[in-house]
């Protein structure tokens, strides 16, 4: 294996294996979207939902859960001087950007495999657009990790962590989250999953994921500078 | 130094939004249907575009300031996105006017063009809370950097997004076929857009000189070891 290959699964590992012991995001996540469902239920006032109106709740529902995870994501590198470590160490530092990308998508996918079987329970009468759906949320979530890791490194190194996430996430994911409603709307719409204009928003999703993706790993090196 | 140029610069762009503005008034025609009221796109979209490209100027400065690290291109990002931001939001109020006398609507949602101008301007307004949140200087310019230039890729990605999840209802001011406008007109929202961008100029020039000048002194009350008055400067970005 190559040193940064190494180094990229090493970091990977460490994340995984701290979140499995600690516990301090995936459940946060998966629970906030178990009750923001139920707050969707009672603010709309149905009992099942259909078309865009169901991929509203749903993009929604996992945009805001995503947003908690994506503020935790660094604080154990600032806390325990992990930045430092990586600085100190002799590897690419955008190997720390890739390692956090694929685990903040292990995550979001971790989130969607409890929330979306709870939002079909919940509230779709037909189950048959989960399987083409699960391209959507992959490509989706790879766009989210992306933008959620770039924007959680620099907030976690302000004055106002926490607010700064939202804050700027939002309106940057506003596009991706355009091509996923739009991806996801007739999938789930009445009379079974409708495929109008599917490809072309995968695409858009595809397009979003390179590019903030490239963008990330160009400048991720001028962050950890000190 | 960043004075040098200013008073012609300034003498230029006031001659050219007068000449500009006699050219919307008297010499473009009156739209057939909209009327008189037709006449504030002329101030509307040279606004808007000279602001996208502001956006993106702000972009590619921050990307000058990554690569040399010199923080006199922070300063120019920065400066270029605030008056961007502030020709932003002449864009949204034109627009809403407009949009209430054509349309009938102040906002219209099913509308590609105002949607995505209004998720660009909601971005590059988190610029400031942002910016400020950071307190190391250096650390402040290199993430602010990164910021305009991930938002700068974001403009043109945001507006093919929105444009493709809603209908076309908004006019294509450049399309060529049907749709297009009269010569005379085109003149003038030309003449505009040329006036407007050497506002947006002047107005960055304006903003660097001020900037820099404070700097300066502070510098000298700092080498005579006077007191530094006003501590509103510690947020914004110092040229030297």
């Amino acid at each position: 294996m190559t040193p940064s290959r190494s180094a990229f699964a090493a970091i990977l590992a460490k994340d995984l294996r701290s979140e499995l012991r600690t516990l301090q995001s995936l459940p946060a996540m998966a629970l906030f979207s178990v009750t923001t469902f139920v707050i969707f239920r009672f603010g709309l006032d149905r009992t099942s939902l259909s078309g865009s109106l169901a991929a509203g709740v749903l993009w929604a529902t996992l945009l805001f859960a995503a947003v908690l995870g994506i503020n935790r994501l660094f604080v154990a590198e600032r806390e325990e001087g992990g930045f430092d470590a990586i600085r100190l160490a002799p590897i690419d530092r955008s190997i720390l950007f890739g390692a956090k990308v694929v685990a903040l998508v292990i995550y979001l996918l971790a989130l969607e495999l409890v929330a979306v079987p709870i939002f079909a329970i919940f509230f779709l009468d037909d189950a048959a657009g989960l399987l083409p759906l699960a391209a959507v949320l992959l490509l989706t979530d790879l766009g989210l990790a992306a933008t959620g890791t770039l924007i959680s490194s620099m907030a976690v190194n302000s004055r106002a962590r926490d607010l700064l996430v939202p804050l700027v996430l939002l309106p940057l994911v506003v596009p991706l989250m355009i091509a996923a409603t739009g991806a996801t709307e007739p999938l789930l719409s009445l009379g079974g999953p409708a495929y109008d204009r599917f490809g072309t928003w995968l695409m858009v999703l595809g397009l979003y994921d390179l590019i903030f993706g490239l963008i990330g790993y160009a400048v991720f090196d001028f962050l950890l500078e000190d | 130094m960043y004075g040098k140029g200013l008073k012609p610069l300034s003498i230029a762009t006031v001659a050219m939004l007068a000449l500009s503005l006699s050219l919307v008034f008297f010499y473009a025609p009156l739209d057939a249907d909209q009327g008189f009221i037709q006449k504030i796109f002329y101030i509307h979209v040279p606004l808007a575009i000279v602001a996208l490209i502001g956006f993106i100027a702000g972009g590619v400065f921050a990307i000058l300031h990554l690569r040399s690290d010199d923080r006199k291109w922070d300063a120019y990002s920065y400066v270029a996105i605030h008056i961007s931001v502030i020709f932003g939001v002449a864009v949204l109020i034109t627009g809403a006017i407009w949009a209430k006398a054509s349309w009938g609507h102040w906002w219209v949602w099913d509308e590609p063009t105002l949607v995505s101008f209004l998720i660009v301007f909601l971005l590059y307004a988190t610029y400031y809370p942002f910016r400020y949140a950071i307190e190391d200087r250096d650390r402040q310019a290199r993430y602010a950097s990164v910021f305009a230039v991930t938002a700068g890729a974001f403009v043109p990605l945001n507006f093919m997004a929105v444009r493709m999840a809603e209908s076309l209802v908004h006019p294509r001011t450049f399309a060529t076929a049907e749709g297009g406008m009269p010569g005379e007109m085109m003149l003038t929202v030309l003449c505009m857009l040329v006036a407007i961008g050497l506002l947006w100029t002047t107005l960055v020039k304006f903003e660097l000189t001020a900037k820099s000048a404070s700097g300066q002194v502070k510098r000298l009350r700092r080498a005579l070891d006077a007191p530094v008055s006003g501590g509103s400067s510690r947020i914004a970005p110092e040229v030297g």
